[in-house]
């Protein structure tokens, strides 16, 4: 690896001033030193974000809970504010990894960490359609849009989509501007373009989760408990009126190049009562759509679980 | 940069990609943390960043700027061991060894926050910690017996 510079910022301002072409935020690490010895991103300076004050600390704003970009993913574990209102960010927090890597990594570093498709990370870029459809795919998507068949790779990006999270970014003219997180994420259609809506001169200072009305929950399928990424996920919110359903947000993660609303399944829980039956329904509903690839169509049938599951936990059903 | 390793300060000045584990190893011959995959997996390469466990081969060096680190070198006070180590000792936690460091301080940290852990607690603890030949049944064992002694936390803790 080459030398290069690094830069200690303490306000946004400067931080972003020190964006200029080449240069890097660095957050906790945990993704972005991987990169760097993989030698995928070769950046020529590193913005240090994790000692500007104004990016930390997760509070009420409003009629949102604002949680700071560098907020560790521990820390979002952990607290009040989040567990009274949002277990789904919790399950969704709690499953990554061991606390080793939820004390260095931070909520944003985690919706702007790079794909894990092995492709990807040995240098081949994100767009492999023939690599990937011709070679190992089992990890990859089942829900591809063109060339985009990575799956994207944070755990919170689906679970905040579900609660309807937005996420704040400040610009190099000091503009900042929202980005409701369906927005954020989107699968690129031309090598060199980002899996986020994100510029290389931009910063994530916080994101904004609305109040919470809603039951919510995440289930995960993983190999393993501590080791790698979900398989596949499912996290739902659903606002109810009794025991009846009166709308439903249901987003499924590690399954495509962004994560995947299941629109249908939510259309179809409206009115209903959350039970076995409507649950493993809208399961069925949630992947009607899937395309999978040579060695990945079991994610279908893990996928379908894991609606069935997260919608029985949100609604307090016990799980049959 | 200013980082306090196992209670002493140390000026040191590195790299922005150097991993804080190489700074360790290489720069201060602190051997005793090791290098198992590099990319956060097996967690043998665990230290204390300010008392909480971080995969250090992960961890840019320069973040720990103004931080305090314990290394398993500094769990020890002069020729006692550390309730944790001695209780892996007598357990006889280890064959190769090579994950025990990791171990150690991982469990350490698990006592700091939670005294008397449950088996279930131990084990979701040390999930992610891989051990490759002598097996977890006797490492559950000796942070058992780590839990049972009373004595003595952080030689340094702040
Ligand atoms: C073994 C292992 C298992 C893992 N398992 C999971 C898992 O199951 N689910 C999951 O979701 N994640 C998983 N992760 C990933 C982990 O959650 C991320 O590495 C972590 O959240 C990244 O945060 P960071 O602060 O360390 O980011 P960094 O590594 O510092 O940065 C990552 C990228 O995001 C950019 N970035 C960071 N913050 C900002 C910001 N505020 N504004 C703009 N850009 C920014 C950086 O420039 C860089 O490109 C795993 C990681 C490891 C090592
Ligand atoms: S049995 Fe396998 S894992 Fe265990 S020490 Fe030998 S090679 Fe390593
Ligand atoms: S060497 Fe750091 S986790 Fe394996
Ligand atoms: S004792 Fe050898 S790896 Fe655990």
């Amino acid at each position: 690896m080459d030398n290069f510079e690094y830069a200690n910022p303490s306000t946004v301002k400067e931080a972003l001033s020190l964006l200029t072409a080449g240069a890097e935020v660095l957050a906790g690490g945990t993704d972005l030193l991987s990169l760097l010895k993989d030698e995928v991103h070769k950046p020529k300076r590193l913005v240090n974000i994790k000692n500007i004050k104004a990016l930390g600390g997760i509070s009420k704003a409003g009629n949102n809970i604002r949680i700071g970009a560098t907020v560790t993913l521990d820390e979002l574990a952990s607290s009040q504010l989040i567990r009274a209102a949002y277990p789904s960010l919790v399950q969704a927090a709690l499953g990554i990894t061991s606390p080793q890597i939820r004390n260095m990594g931070t909520v944003a570093g985690d919706l702007c960490q790079r794909p894990r498709c092995w492709y990807f990370r040995s240098g081949n870029g994100l767009l492999n359609k023939s690599l990937v459809e011709n070679g190992e795919n089992k990890y990859h998507a089942i829900f591809g849009t063109g060339s985009a068949q990575f799956v994207s790779a944070s755990s919170l990006g689906p679970a905040l989509m579900a609660l309807g999270a937005t996420v704040k970014i400040a610009g190099a003219d000091g503009k900042t501007k929202d980005v409701p997180v369906a927005q954020f994420f989107k699968a690129p259609s031309a090598e060199g373009e980002r899996e986020i809506a994100l510029a290389a001169n931009e910063i994530v200072t916080d994101i904004l989760v609305p109040a919470p009305a809603t039951k919510n929950a995440t289930y995960e399928v993983r190999h393993k408990q501590a080791l790698d990424w979900p398989l596949a996920t499912a996290s739902v919110a659903l606002r109810m009126s009794g025991t009846k359903v009166t709308s439903a947000s249901i987003t499924l993660g590690h399954v495509g190049p962004t994560p995947v609303r299941a629109t249908e399944a939510e259309k179809m829980l409206v009115g209903q009562t959350i039970t076995a039956d409507s649950a493993e329904k809208a399961g069925a509903a949630a992947v009607a759509g899937a395309k999978p690839l040579s060695q990945n169509a079991y994610k279908v049938q893990l996928a379908k679980v894991a609606v069935k599951r997260a919608l029985l936990t949100a609604a307090g059903v016990k799980a049959v | 940069m200013t980082v306090t390793i196992n209670g002493k300060a140390h000026q040191l000045s590195t790299a922005p990609d150097r991993p804080l584990l190489d700074v360790l190893r290489e720069d201060l011959g602190l051997t005793g943390t090791k290098y198992g995959c590099g990319e956060g997996q097996c967690r043998a390469c665990t230290v204390l960043l300010n008392g909480k466990p971080v995969t250090s081969c992960l961890t840019p060096a320069r973040l720990a700027d103004g931080k305090s680190i314990t290394t398993i070198e500094g769990l020890a006070t002069g020729d006692r061991l550390h309730r944790v180590q001695q209780a892996f000792l007598d357990a006889e936690a280890m064959q190769c060894g090579y994950c025990v460091p990791g171990m150690i301080l991982r469990t350490v940290s698990l006592l700091e926050v939670t005294p008397h852990p449950t088996d279930a607690q131990i084990v979701e603890a040390l999930d992610g910690n891989l051990c490759r030949c002598c097996g977890y049944v006797r490492i559950l064992a000796a942070v058992r017996r780590a839990a049972q002694t009373t004595d003595g936390g952080l030689p340094h803790a702040e």
